[in-house]
């Protein structure tokens, strides 16, 4: 593997292959000097053209604790704004010497127009509507952790709630979790739906109150406040009363459901009541795995011509 | 001469060399306190074990504890063949001022100790590092000694030895 550009790209013998590297690098996350020489040498550039802290610090954090070297390319502060070109860009800092570029961009299928103009590995780290891999990833390794199945998701209702039509994040979600063989319900109002969401393999609910005793796992979507501009909800409050995880819902859900978001939360919007009281909450887990993921991507990638042994752990 | 090799040492053999590296062990420390038994993940983490359990069986001052150590994100030569990552890593406790007897199957190059020193470290800085091996074997390209050696045996260096309870095996590569 050379490259992360799409889940699609992902054997399940890949996936089950990374979550098992994922388990050695939490427990380099768990130790008192979190960091091994796995990486040394290589550099990874962190090229964000849409801003993102968080999944940019984790990408970095990641590939710190292997010892990696990091440079960060912030498009907002960048020669961007002096008119270079995306490919400029990308062949000044491979002739630095790069061995993998992380890449966040707000049009679909840059990440992968990337590889055609460098050598190095390139990881989507979300491009436009389309992708989110390592997000992906993380939530895929954090159920199957959660419930002690390492290779499958088999048996597991996932109701994934929000701005499905908007969302890397769901494609991401939704393609991993229906192959590790998951039933995944997705919960939306009809002009948050995608075109042909019939032809995905998902069953469709138009309020959580249909859904949230009956999940195992409860995945809340960043509702993007941007997109009540476009008129695609009427007003945030009718949101809230259909789709937002209120203190009530909470008390509804399944003793064993947990309830995952990709982050950053709006609070009052798709979430009401404080996550810290929901004793399934796993949205801090998603953010600990997500280093632990990410860790585990790059080594797979930079660590050479990786033959991975599942152990018996 | 078989095709799986010829078998230099039996299980026998193999038992009572684990059970003379364990007295070596209680004998050359006094205070066992603060020892620590670690394996090598994974040849060597079964006769980690054995260690352990005869150490313990043979003292009742203290409970030995054992630990194990993957060392696949601290090699030097990624480049030059498969990363096998193993077992995870189980250290049971800090090991700073421990004393730590590091155990492995097999003793070659010495590269594979100097990553698990190295590994060894991101858990604590040990007193002192001792090192248990079944087989020295020779070729060493680093400045490692074993302190207890079940078997020293020259070998050339496209040998190939396996070492299980069952015996140890030295398999001769093809002309």
């Amino acid at each position: 593997m050379k490259h992360l550009l799409d889940t699609h790209d992902l054997s399940i013998d890949d996936i089950v292959k990374i979550f098992d590297v994922t388990d050695r690098m939490a427990e380099v996350n768990r130790r008192q000097v979190p960091k091994v020489p796995a990486l040394k040498g290589k550099t990874i550039a962190t090229v964000f053209f849409e801003d993102s802290t968080r999944t940019r610090l984790s990408f970095e954090t990641a590939a710190k604790r292997l010892s990696a070297e990091v440079m960060t390319f912030l498009a907002s502060s960048s020669s961007v704004n002096k008119g270079e070109s995306l490919r400029d860009t990308i062949e000044t800092l491979s002739a630095m010497g790069v061995d993998a570029f992380v890449v966040r961009h707000k049009s679909s299928g840059v990440p992968a127009q990337l590889t055609q103009w460098t050598n190095a590995s390139v990881i989507n780290a979300g491009d436009g509507w389309h992708q989110h891999p390592t997000q992906g990833l993380l939530d895929a390794y954090t159920i199957s952790r959660e419930f002690n199945q390492r290779e499958s998701l088999k048996g597991r209702t996932i109701a994934i709630v929000g701005d499905i039509k908007h969302s890397r994040v769901a494609r991401s979600d939704i393609d991993l979790f229906t192959r590790l063989g998951a039933k995944v319900v997705i919960v939306a109002p009809p002009t948050l739906l995608p075109s042909h969401v019939e032809t995905w393999p998902v069953e469709v609910r138009h309020t959580i109150d249909d859904v949230i005793d009956n999940v195992d796992v409860l995945y809340l979507l960043r509702m993007q406040l941007e997109r009540m501009q476009a008129a695609a909800i009427p007003q945030l409050s009718d949101y809230t009363k259909s789709y937002a995880l209120t203190p009530e819902r909470a008390a509804a859900l399944q003793s064993h459901a947990i309830v995952m978001h990709p982050g950053p939360m709006n609070r009052g919007v798709e979430i009401t009541v404080d996550p810290a009281d929901v004793p399934g909450s796993r949205i801090l887990a998603q953010v600990t795995n997500g280093v632990s993921i990410r860790m585990a991507v790059l080594f797979t990638l930079l660590g050479g011509d990786s033959v991975l042994v599942g152990g018996e752990s | 001469m078989t095709d799986s090799g010829v078998v230099v040492l039996g299980a026998d053999d193999v038992s009572r060399a684990i059970s003379r590296i364990a007295h070596e062990i209680i004998e050359r420390n006094p205070v066992l306190d603060s020892l620590v038994i670690v394996g090598m993940q994974t040849g060597g983490t079964w006769i980690a074990q054995k260690l352990c359990d005869l150490v313990n069986e043979r003292q009742n001052s203290v409970e030995v504890p054992l630990g194990a150590i993957d060392i696949s994100m601290y090699r030097d030569d990624y480049s030059l063949r498969p990363v096998v990552l193993s077992a995870p890593s189980d250290i049971p406790c800090d090991l700073t001022k421990r004393t730590v007897v590091l155990v492995d199957d097999v003793l070659f190059t010495g590269r594979t100790v100097r990553a698990a020193l190295e590994a060894l470290n991101d858990y604590g800085r040990p007193q002192a590092v001792q090192l248990a091996v079944m087989v020295d074997r020779g070729h060493r390209e680093l400045p490692i000694r074993p302190d207890y050696v079940g078997k020293n045996l020259p070998t050339h260096a496209s040998d190939e030895v396996t070492v299980g309870p069952d015996g140890i095996t030295v398999k001769v590569a093809a002309e």
